[in-house]
Order: structure tokens, then sequence, then C-alpha cells
């Protein structure tokens, strides 16, 4: 306490009206996390199809709101909008095209994934690989980059509760008081994420959603009004754009409208994105909990809705612009990320600002929760079972999975506490060049088996390499620190772009050349658990012969 | 032994691919519109104060989601769905034809 920074403007001090409204939806909501576990009840939740995947029924509403949950988080609500204050539209305003041409990528692959996962009774990406190209190294290469890809992703959740509970006034200057707040959060989370498995952030997605909604119509209809209208908004951006960069004075601050250097860059980033985001394990896992192969396509046609939320989130940066927000941490320095928390608290009355903290608080819990339990899934399927204990029974299983959660979130711990969270969407970004080198594998397995297993796994190889070592090159402007920021030159083309493209096309040309090499040599291929029909197999049609016995306890429960 | 049983399901399932490819152009559209950078990254015709830049991709959020429905039910119909052994529907046939 000592070591007390003059009270920065708006943030020193506790809002007590705004906490306590927070602490009591959080209450409310963590009571509902417990009771979830009562939800459409199975008979036993000691198997990892009902820990994991819900027992495979989510009509089309319970899917919309699920993958609502995983899509739209802190990224949302607190790293996109921060980077269009900070940077601008390059860095920001792609999140719109990207998770626009989103739905029909996922349109195309998504149902061939369910109807095959429905036949062979695979639970992860992973699953799939192996089964199709019957090699196991493909596999846990496959599940190694969805756990650790997942972890930054988790990471930037942590950085959107820790924003909030900042602005707020929870925690002070010291280490312990700092971070104390952020280790009771997650406490609660693992709790509950631990007793209901994929129940529990099913059952809060639409508390979620609802807050979400009413915060965002709310912010969307009175703030802009409030700061003098759209059109002051988007001059103040103008404005702020083009002054000399406070890093570099040589550049502009950021970009207003991207210009003809910057085309690649916002061109690759929305679709980099929008490739890598169905290749998480989370993403899939929300997928396949669906009940039947069209699900998907439905949701697709309908879940834009939450695009057009998230482009006018992303405006609230400009509109803290036009506001004059100072967002300036509890340590006295400026932290963009608390932007929009600070937005909140300055603008609307106290109460409402609680609920609104709640809205971020609670949009970063849920997805939290579905990514652990996600790589959680994949960890205890693709290598607990297939490495380490090939006889695990269904509880035994069930019970790594959620200790395994817990280990994810812990490691994700780690990130926030060692990574430079000054541009966290830049965490979502990391992650991103990492998921998109399994997609060759996934992808195109859905729809031929041309490529060969060992080159596709050494096409991975080559592009976690380069896409890390590049990502890794890039130094942060601001703090000099390494993984600084996801873009970089494009070879040949010259432009910069994002960097997980760049080696996803890498990735891609090496599979391919090497497939032509390995096919000429004559190496063994692998055998193919699948055929051309299962593809296109619905909830109907009954699952393969070699998983009856298996499988019926995972649809029934019954240990 | 009805006719459906004698299916081969290592094949892919018949579909009608002239709506399939209508499909395709509509999932395509969007893509090839919000990638082609340069043809919106301008400021004018503002519209409500919004610039062309950010109304034009606000546009393609409702355009999308309407290509997309209709690329569903294009697909349900040009590829009915075959049913494989073991299915409800398959049981009920192989039992009427006995």
């Amino acid at each position: 306490m000592s070591t007390l920074v003059p009270a920065a403007t708006g943030t020193g001090g506790v809002n007590g009206v705004a906490l306590s409204v927070l602490i009591v939806l959080f209450l409310l909501v963590t009571v509902m996390g417990f009771w979830a576990t009562k939800w459409r009840q199975a008979d036993s939740m000691e198997s990892l199809d009902e820990w994991g995947l819900g027992g495979r029924r989510f009509g089309t509403w319970v899917t919309w709101f699920l993958l609502g949950g995983d899509l739209y988080t802190a990224y949302t609500f607190v790293a996109v909008p921060a980077a269009m204050f900070a940077l601008g539209s390059v860095s920001g305003f792609f999140a719109v095209p990207y998770t626009i041409v989103l739905y029909p990528i996922i349109f195309i692959f998504m149902a061939r994934l369910w109807s095959v996962s429905h036949r062979h009774g695979y639970v992860t990406p992973a699953d799939f690989v192996k089964g199709r190209y019957g090699s196991r190294s493909l596999s846990v290469a496959v599940s190694v980059t969805g756990i650790l890809a997942t972890m930054p992703y988790i990471a930037l959740q942590l950085v959107g509760i820790q924003a909030v509970l900042e602005v707020a006034g929870v925690g002070g200057s010291s280490l312990l008081a700092k971070d104390l707040p952020l280790f009771i959060a997650f406490a609660l989370l693992a709790a509950y994420t631990y007793s209901s498995g994929l129940r529990a952030p099913a059952v809060i997605a639409f508390v979620k959603d609802a807050l979400i909604y009413l915060v965002i119509i709310v912010a969307v209809i009175y703030l802009p009004s409030k700061v003098g209208g759209w059109d002051h908004v988007f001059s103040a951006a103008e404005a702020k754009m083009a002054k000399p960069s406070a890093a570099n004075p040589a550049k502009p601050t950021g970009a207003y409208i991207p210009n003809a250097q910057q085309y690649w860059a916002y061109a690759t980033l929305a679709f980099g994105s929008a490739l890598a985001l169905f290749m998480y394990p989370h993403s899939i896992t929300a997928t396949l909990s669906s009940s039947s192969r069209n699900t998907i396509r439905r949701n697709a046609a309908i879940l834009p809705a939450y695009s057009f939320v998230l482009g006018l989130l992303a405006l609230l940066g400009w509109v803290a612009i036009a506001a004059g927000t100072k967002p300036i941490g509890l340590d006295g320095k400026p932290n963009a990320q608390l932007v929009i928390p600070q937005l909140f608290e300055d603008m609307f009355p106290s109460w409402f600002a609680g609920v609104a903290f709640a809205a971020v608080a609670i949009g970063a819990l849920v997805p939290a929760a579905i990514m652990s339990i996600a790589a959680a899934n994949t960890f205890t399927r693709n290598i607990y079972r297939d490495l380490i204990k090939p006889d695990a029974t269904h509880a035994q299983e069930a019970k790594v999975g959620k200790l395994v959660s817990l280990l994810v979130k812990a490691f994700a711990l780690i990130f926030v506490l060692t990574l430079d969270k000054q541009n966290a969407i830049n965490f979502q970004l990391l992650g991103g060049i990492w998921i998109l080198q399994t997609f060759p594998a996934i992808v195109a397995g859905l729809y031929t088996r041309w490529f060969h297993r060992w080159a596709l796994l050494a096409g991975w190889a080559v592009g976690m390499l380069y896409g890390t070592i590049t990502a890794y090159k890039v130094i942060n402007p601001a703090t000099k620190g390494h993984f600084g920021g996801s873009l970089d030159m494009i070879p040949v083309i010259g432009k910069m772009g994002y960097i997980g493209m760049t080696a996803f096309v890498i990735n891609l040309v090496i599979a391919a050349i090497l497939t032509v090499l390995f096919n000429a040599l004559k190496v063994d291929s692998g055998k193919d658990e699948t055929i051309r029909g299962d593809y296109f197999a619905d909830a109907d049609d009954p699952r393969v012969e070699k998983n009856v016995s298996m499988d019926a306890h995972l649809t029934t429960g019954t240990p | 032994m009805s006719a459906d049983t004698d299916v081969d399901h290592d094949t892919v399932p018949p579909a009608n691919k002239g709506l399939l490819a209508v499909a395709a152009v509509l999932l395509a559209l969007p893509m090839i519109a919000l990638l082609w950078v340069s043809s919106y990254s301008r400021k004018d015709p503002e519209l409500w104060g919004f610039p062309f830049f950010i109304w034009y991709q606000f546009l393609w959020v409702f355009l999308c989601s309407a290509m997309t429905y209709a690329a569903y039910r294009l697909v349900l119909k040009a590829r009915p769905h075959r049913p494989m052994p073991g299915h409800p529907d398959h049981r009920s046939r192989e039992e009427n034809v006995r």
C-alpha cells in the first residue's frame, strides 16, 4: 500500500456498486454451473462422452449458444476493441471479415467431419486423423498442437477477466494483491467445470448471451450519442490514427482504413483466422456435440448474428477514442486492454457498469471452460489412451480428462503471468499460427486420401517451426519483447501478411511434394478405416461395427 | 433383398451436380468479396456517418447469412440422404420386402 500511485483518474479506488453487482451475478452463474450437472441428466457422468460432449444430443439452439460461447469471448469484448483503440482497423477490424467468411468455410467441411465422427465414434480431430491415415504419429502431432494452441487462447480469456477486475478496483500494486482475484475466479471456474463438464458452459452460455446482448444494445445505442454521434466517433478515430506513433514517430499510430500496403495483411489475418478457428479442439467439440449432420449447417446460416455484434463491439474501441477514455492500470501505466471496462465505468451508472463487467467476465469464463475441456478430451483420448494406458476404463479416462483440464488452465495462467498483455489479440493470433498447421491433415483428409501420412507430418513440422521462429523474431516496438506481433513479410509477394497463412502455404507445398516422392518410393501409406459413404452419414445411421461394444457404454452412460 | 442393400457404401452418394455448383458459388461469393480488400477500403460513400469500409462489411454479414442459408437448402435438395445398413428406414424397407 505504501507504493500507491497518485490516483489515476477513474481507475483508482474500488467502485463499490459495480463490484457488488459483478460479484452477485458471478455467484449466480456459479450456482447455475453446479446445477447444470442435473440438466438433461445421463445415468452417469463417468464417461468422456457424457462429461465432454454432453452425450451428443444438443440441437440447433443449444449448439448455437455453445458455438457462440466459444467464438465470442474476451477476444471480442476486450482484445479486438483494444486493438481498434490502440492500432486501428488492420489490427482489429479484420475480425469482422474473419467471422463472416468463417461460416461458408465451416459449412463446407464440418458436415463431413460430423458424419465420419458419428460413424466411427470420433471425439477429437486427432481421432479422425488416426482412423483416416492409420498414423499414430500424425494423430499425436495434431493433438499436441491442439493443446498447445489452446493455451494462449485461454490466456486471452484470463486477460479479459483481469481487465474487468482491475478497472472495478480489485487488487493493488503488490504482487499478491494484483493476481489474487484472478486466482479466485479461476478456482471457481475450475471447480464447476470439474464437476459438470460441458453441461456447465452450455447452461451458462444462455446467461452469458442474455447479458452480452443487453450490454451491447445499451452500449451501441447510448454510448455513441453520449460522445457526440457516430460522425464524431469516426472523425476522432481518423485523427488519432493519423498522428505519429508514440513508439516510432516516423510512422502513424495506426490504420483508419487499410492502405494499399496493408491489403494483404488485412485479408490474410481474416482468412487465416477463419481457417484456424474450427481446427481448435474446443470448436470441434462444440460441433460434434450437435445432434445431427445438418445442425451445424443450419447454424452456419444463423451464426453471423454474432458477427454483427462483434463489429459493433470492435467499434466501441473507436467510441472510446471519441470519449477520451484513459485506460490506466493499477500500476499507473497505460494499458489498452482496459479500454472497454474503463469506457463502461466512465459512461454508465455504477450498477450498469457492474452488469457490463459481469458480461465481460462471464463471457471470458464460458469459453475458457469449453477450451480446457476440449484440450483435456484430446489429451485423454489421443495421448493417455493411445500412448500411456491403452486399457484404461471409461471412469479412468473421465478422471484423467478432469485433471488435465485443470492442468491446461494452470499453463494458461503461466502465459498470462509471463507474456506481454498489452496486445492480447496477439495471443489468439499466436495460437492460430500453430493450430492452422493441422488444417491440411484434417480438412484435406475429409475429402481425399491423396496426401501421404508422412508428407503431412513433415509439412506440419516445417509449418510449426517456420511459424514459431518467425513469430518469435517479431519484436514489440514498445516493450522490445519477442512474440510482439503476428505479421511478417510474405516471401515472393513481398507484402506484410499473417505468419500463420505463410506457414500454412509452406506446409501444404511440402506435403504435396513429399506425397509425390513417398508414393514414387512406395512408402506404406497406412490403413484407412473409413469408407466414402461415412462422410455423408446422418444421426440414424448406425456406428461402424468395430466400435459398437465400446460405444454402447458411451451413448448409454452405463459403466 | 431390396435394391439398396446392394449399394456399395464405399462410394459418394449420388447428387445433383448443378445444384451443388450453385451452392458452391453462393458460398464462394462472400469469401471473394471480403478478401478483395481493395474493392472496399474507401471512406466514401458514407452511410449514416459510417465510412464505406465499415458499413460495406456489415452489409456482408446479412448477405453471407442469406447466401449460406440458400446454400443449405440447395445442398439438402441436391443430395438426398442415402441410408446406410442398419438405418431405421433401411430396416423397415428390408422387412417390407420380406
